[in-house]
């Protein structure tokens, strides 16, 4: 199946969680992150039961402040 | 107020914009806009806004200049380490548009002062670092209506977004509530490239000027992303949530409060 993530397309072999999604795009910090699913913000109890279909639009939104860190992934 | 011959030159190249005139040069010299930040974000726009003839700024910062602070902040010069940050920031202001009045406010921004604060102003920009500092930008001005624009930077990346309080998403329909104090890693590990707030804090003024005109068409409802290291920018859009616990249909959220220090207190951090 295939998503749109960030505004990049990206095959998956099987459906995943939410949760599972943030894990397998490395995202190493999941809770300085929002995520918007086809334009709706989750709430992060949806994290873990919200199963992503083929051709959904996955937003990763990221806390920002100021020179702080944050999370982030390694890509 | 009419323009005075030295204006009509001075704004010259805003008054010759079709969009901007000289009616839209005098409602900049009457407008107020309120900086939170005198830092990476705040030094660019505070710059920019005085140089454009905002009659009136606001600044808002409670720190001091810091040596680490110069790769960024570029309304502070070296001399002016150790000074009052909103001290350092009025002098240049003042220097390069004597047009302007500068307010300063040495303070941090909390739940019992800022409602006082952005009343008094048109536009405000966020320009701080930290979120519970976010967080109640952005619900003071929900409760008194006041439009602004929130930004946040990141090593090599930003975003921003401005919002029209009760009419267009707040910063709160996108991050319901501030990260758990121990997901924050101290900014010294972070990092960020020091044009990144140059870049983004620009953009806030654009959003501020063209709100203060009602030229063009507003960051709403919309989050900007910028990536310096792709030269990417993005525009993600956000829609109003009906779950927003200040300005969705069952808010929870119904005075100012503070979601936690607004100073970093990391030892040793200069954020």
């Amino acid at each position: 199946m295939k998503l749109t993530v960030n505004g990049k397309e990206v095959g998956l072999d099987r459906s995943l969680l939410v949760r599972e999604l943030l894990a397998d795009r490395k995202v190493k910090m999941p809770e300085m992150v929002s995520v918007e699913l086809n334009g709706r913000i989750l709430r992060r109890s949806e994290f873990d039961t919200t199963a992503l279909n083929d051709g959904d639009t996955v937003e990763f939104l990221y806390f920002m402040g100021g020179g702080r860190a944050t999370h982030r992934t390694t890509d | 107020m009419p323009l005075t011959e030295q204006q009509i030159e001075r704004y010259s190249r805003h008054i010759i914009l079709q969009q901007v005139g000289g009616a839209g040069q005098e409602k900049l010299l009457a407008s107020r806009v309120l900086i939170v930040g005198a830092g990476g974000l705040g030094a660019p726009a505070a710059l920019y806004l005085a140089a454009a003839g905002v009659g009136t700024i606001g600044l808002l910062d409670g720190d001091e200049v810091d040596l680490t602070n110069l790769q960024r902040q570029i309304i502070h010069h070296t001399d002016d380490v150790g000074r009052r940050k909103v001290d350092s920031a009025a002098e240049k202001m003042r220097a390069i548009n004597p047009d302007v009045s500068v307010r300063t406010y040495d303070v941090w921004a909390r739940a019992e002062n800022l409602r006082e604060i952005v009343k008094e102003y048109d536009f405000v920009i966020d320009g701080v670092d930290n979120f519970p500092g976010k967080f109640l930008i952005n619900d003071a001005c929900y409760f008194e209506r006041i439009p602004f624009c929130h930004a946040g930077i990141l090593q090599f990346e930003g975003q921003l977004m401005t919002v029209l309080p009760g009419r267009t998403s707040c910063y709160r329909c996108l991050f319901p509530s501030a990260p758990p104090p121990g997901a924050v890693p101290s900014c010294g590990q972070a990092g960020v490239l020091g044009v990144l707030p140059g870049v983004i804090g620009s953009l806030q003024a654009t959003e501020a000027i063209k709100c203060l005109l009602g030229i063009g068409d507003l960051l709403t409802d919309t989050l900007l992303t910028y990536s310096a290291l792709t030269m990417e920018f993005r525009k993600v859009r956000v829609s109003r949530n009906p779950d927003c616990a200040l300005c969705g249909p069952n808010a929870t959220i119904t005075t100012l409060v503070d979601e936690g220090d607004v100073a970093c207190d990391e030892k040793g951090c200069r954020c």
